[in-house]
């Protein structure tokens, strides 16, 4: 088997970069929808013993003294989740449950209440940004040192384009965007170098045992060779991510998400994105095998 | 000969596997659903006779108990199911009465050869567990003004005691400025204030006919008192937390100004967030004379439970507010001794009263703001609980005074440097602390975090079918090993959870439940690269030997880099963001462990040393 990737290089360079371009702009137009660890704010989710009509959780909290307040089911049409804007005390919890109870006509349990202050949230994207840019850094460098500065080049390339391509779809399908869904965006990073790595680690091996293949015809080859255990490694983790996507419950569900998506395109961007740019640089053998010393021919005129 | 591992390589796996698993077993008992009693005060103690009173109640009460038992900390109930402990409760604690505290919580059941070898469950967190998550932050620059106005309070009497005339004292932004009409007198101060109080640092500055000193903290101050600030908060949030009975706590400091309170397993989250936004003071009085009139006298027993009581005047000197800050040290003939130093209102106020009561007693008494509930029967002989605020006076200190006290004086006479720390401690917890607000509360139902464990149990389960059914039919023979791999490797990462009492939240487990889909990567790009081997015409224990050799140093690379990820994702994240961090890179670690070297040894068992079969894969 051997499929012709590096001649489908011009059209998936434009897709890529059509794909870039268009995550670029949604999230510079409508932005991420950040949850609550980064935006502050309150949060409480209760769960109904019978499934409620969210009109009538609005119209009994309006009664009370809430404001900004929207009533979300959450994953299920018992839970629900209230958000608000009310300034956090330490009983506003207990107090909204005791306003959804309705003088215990209704029977109400509270599943989690939380409360993110403004600036903790705003310290949280900082840092979760600085994180993800730190992240490939690192990996920049250690591609670096154990390979080659090209290769790192395209390696932090085909990352980047993982990640915005992920946070885009975030942002353009408003996907609340929070604490786990940054976690999951940096395991992605994580992975999808994973990939990259083999690919790359086949390719400097083939630099040195074939010695008369073009710069082209080996990354062809090598991404080949590799593609079984590409195809495989990615399968096993999406069925698992699947079955968390499914059966791990709400909280989880933007997180399996994030890396479902994100471990679609890593495994995408290792075969196509890390490959064509190794070319769009001039990789050579000599950029990975150590020239041999040149031998001084004296007798030539 | 080639794959064949010598006998202590086998041996020393088998030890390694053994290990995993007897300290991953542990994590099989489920935890007993109980209730903790623990006591306040010194005078009383949890004992097998408060155990039989207990175990009487809830035999009247027709609740089963599993066990009863005495522990370092007080007392452990457990039963059979949450049932029986939410109804044990209310009995407990109607039978016990005010002085113990009851607290619902959730007890390991690991039995007693495991826990001798410091084998236990991993900790979980409180996503699973439930229980309440506060971020609490110092509002430092308070402090700071604080401490600055206590300061401009003492400047100004040694201005004035020196005859140095200003016209004014103003504290804003962190800066204090004094102004002054002529310039010796600016000149003057200066001097005398660089002299007197160093920890500052001084600038001069004129404007029009005005001369003034600005005064500021140097940086080591500055750090000084913030560190004091959030130290002293520590203390106080830690004293509250132990009140609740909680197993395991967890206070700490985040960062420079911020304070982490968990509490796993807090039902009661209500109860939790009123103790802790608690409120102590202090009230400085003069014992009573002999001929006081009745009614102008309360009589107060000492918090050190000796049963000691004195009886004290009405009339409050100062409180706890005046009190700028409280040391404990050592006296010129190395006795402890507690420093302590007041504002300027309440140096004067202290002055005024003393200067008439030198050689009568003084006593500082410490009252603590605090709402207990109780169990009471109610018309239809049901258990209801009833909430009652209440004070608790007591006196940490009786001392006489030698002469008239102003702005800082010292309680001496003190017995050890212990009871010396203890009652500056005392002295600053009821003091006017730097104010603290939350910034970030979490609290997660029991009922969630009992939902969370089962749905990521679940998903584990699954997606290990799923994986471990794939490598079946894809390797066939060799999808069995890697799948024994797959296996050891979950054991040996709970193993190590519980070894380093790491904790689980449910980001956690889907980190565990992602390692396997990844776990099985080193074991691919070893199967695949002997498949292409033998593609190669290579003989079969040739192509085991290379494809284990070629593979190695790709899932070195691939892994190394996943697991630096894993680190940065440590540092940035919090709570069960940090579980996954945890998990993952745990799993990285311990799956190239059982990828490389398990596998290597199921095959070199297998295949090893044999002529060349053919393989199945």
């Amino acid at each position: 088997m051997n499929i012709p990737f590096m001649a489908m290089r011009k059209v998936v360079a434009m897709f890529s970069i059509a794909m870039v371009l268009v995550s670029l702009g949604s999230i510079a137009v409508k932005g991420l929808k950040f949850g609550l660890d980064f935006t502050g704010g309150s949060l409480i989710e209760v769960q109904y013993t019978q499934a409620p009509a969210l009109d009538d959780v609005r119209t009994l909290l309006a009664e009370g003294d809430y404001h900004d307040v929207t009533v979300q089911n959450f994953g299920s049409p018992v839970d629900v989740v209230v958000r608000m804007g009310n300034a956090y005390t330490p009983t506003l919890g207990d107090e909204v449950l005791s306003t959804l109870r309705d003088n215990d006509n209704v029977k109400v349990e509270l599943m989690r209440s939380e409360y993110v202050g403004g600036q903790v949230g705003e310290e949280l994207r900082e840092q979760g940004g600085l994180g993800m840019l730190l992240a490939l850094a690192i990996v920049m460098v250690y591609v670096a040192v154990r390979f080659q500065f090209k290769f790192s080049v395209a390696s932090v390339v085909a990352l980047a384009h993982d990640v915005i391509i992920t946070l885009g779809i975030f942002s353009l399908f408003e996907l609340e965007f929070d604490l786990t869904v940054l976690a999951a965006i940096l395991a992605v990073i994580g992975y999808s170098l994973n990939d990259t790595i083999v690919v790359c680690d086949r390719i400097r091996e083939n630099f040195r045992i074939m010695r008369d293949t073009t710069p082209y015809d080996l990354i062809n080859e090598s991404i080949n060779q590799t593609l079984d255990r590409t195809i495989i490694t990615s399968m096993t983790t999406l069925f698992v991510l699947v079955v968390l996507f499914f059966f791990g419950g709400e909280s989880i569900h933007n997180f399996s998400l994030a890396l479902l998506i994100g471990i679609l395109i890593g495994t995408y961007s290792s075969i196509f994105v890390a490959a064509n740019l190794l070319l769009a640089q001039n990789v050579t053998r000599e950029d990975l095998v150590p020239a041999p010393k040149e031998e001084f021919e004296d007798e030539m005129p | 000969m080639l794959n064949k591992y010598p006998l202590w390589k086998y041996l020393l796996i088998l030890l390694v596997i053994a290990l995993g698993v007897v300290y991953a077993l542990p994590n099989l008992y489920p935890d007993d659903p109980a209730l903790q009693l623990s006591t306040q005060k010194t005078t009383t103690v949890v004992d097998q006779r408060t155990l039989t009173t207990a175990e009487t109640a809830l035999k009247d009460a027709g609740i089963t108990l599993k066990e009863a038992e005495l522990t370092s900390a007080g007392g452990t109930l457990r039963f059979n199911n949450g049932e029986d402990q939410l109804a044990a409760k209310p009995v407990i604690a109607a039978a016990l009465g005010e002085n113990y505290v009851v607290a619902l919580n959730l007890v390991p059941t690991t039995p007693e050869w495991l826990s001798s070898i410091g084998a236990g469950p991993a900790k979980l967190g409180l996503d699973l567990r439930g229980g309440v998550h506060f971020l609490l932050e110092v509002d430092t620059p308070a402090a700071l003004k604080q401490r600055l106005d206590v300061a401009a309070s003492e400047m100004k009497n040694s201005l004035r005691t020196e005859r140095i005339r200003y016209r004014s004292v103003e504290v804003t932004n962190g800066v204090m400025s004094i102004r002054f009409l002529r310039e010796e007198d600016q000149q003057a101060a200066l001097e005398l204030l660089q002299d007197e109080f160093s920890e500052y640092v001084y600038n001069t500055s004129n404007q029009g006919s005005d001369y003034f000193v600005e005064i500021g903290f140097t940086e080591a101050a500055r750090a000084e008192v913030e560190a004091y600030a959030l130290q002293q908060n520590l203390t106080t949030l830690r004293n509250r937390v132990n009140e609740l009975g909680v197993a395991e706590p967890l206070v700490q400091r985040q960062g420079s100004n911020r304070i982490v309170v968990e509490l796993p397993g807090v039902q009661d989250t209500a109860a939790a967030k009123r103790i802790i936004g608690a409120t102590a003071n202090l009230e400085f009085r003069l014992e009573a004379g002999l001929d006081a009139n009745a009614s102008d006298i309360d009589t107060l027993t000492f918090r050190d439970g000796s049963g000691r009581t004195a009886r004290l005047e009405r009339d409050v000197i100062i409180t706890g507010d005046s009190v700028a800050d409280a040391n404990s040290s050592f006296d010129e003939n190395g006795r402890p001794q507690v420093n302590i130093s007041l504002d300027g209102k309440g140096g004067s106020q202290m002055a005024r009263v003393t200067r008439t009561a030198v050689g009568r007693n003084m006593a500082v008494v410490f009252i603590e703001h605090k709402s207990r509930s109780r169990f009471v029967e109610d018309e239809n002989g049901e258990l209801t609980e009833v909430r009652r605020s209440y004070s608790e006076k007591n006196i940490i200190s009786l001392a006489t005074i030698q002469t008239t006290l102003g702005n800082s004086f010292r309680i001496t006479g003190l017995d050890s440097p212990r009871e010396s720390s203890e009652l500056a401690l005392l002295l600053r917890a009821g003091a006017l602390a730097a104010p603290i607000y939350f910034v970030e509360e979490r609290t997660i139902g029991p009922s969630l975090g009992a939902e969370n464990i089962r749905l990521g149990v679940l998903s584990a389960q699954i997606g290990l079918l799923v994986v471990m059914a794939f490598m079946l039919v894809y390797y066939k023979v060799f999808g069995i090993f890697a799948n024994i791999s797959l296996a050891l490797n979950i054991v040996l990462l709970m193993a190590c959870m519980s070894l380093l009492s790491a904790t689980l939240t449910l980001p956690g487990i889907a980190g565990i439940v992602l390692t396997m889909g990844m776990a099985v990567d080193a074991n691919v790009l070893i199967f695949s690269r002997i498949r292409e081997e033998l593609k190669a015409g290579l003989p079969s224990q040739q192509a085991i030997h290379s494809g284990f050799n070629r593979a190695f140093t790709t899932i070195l690379d691939a892994n190394i880099t996943t697991l630096l990820v894993a680190v940065i994702l440590f540092a940035v994240g919090t709570g069960p963001v940090k579980g996954f961090a945890v998990t993952l890179s745990l799993g990285i670690l311990t799956s190239m462990f059982t990828a490389i070297v398990v596998t290597r040894a199921q095959i070199n068992l297998v295949y090893g040393g044999r002529k060349n079969k053919r393989l199945f894969i």
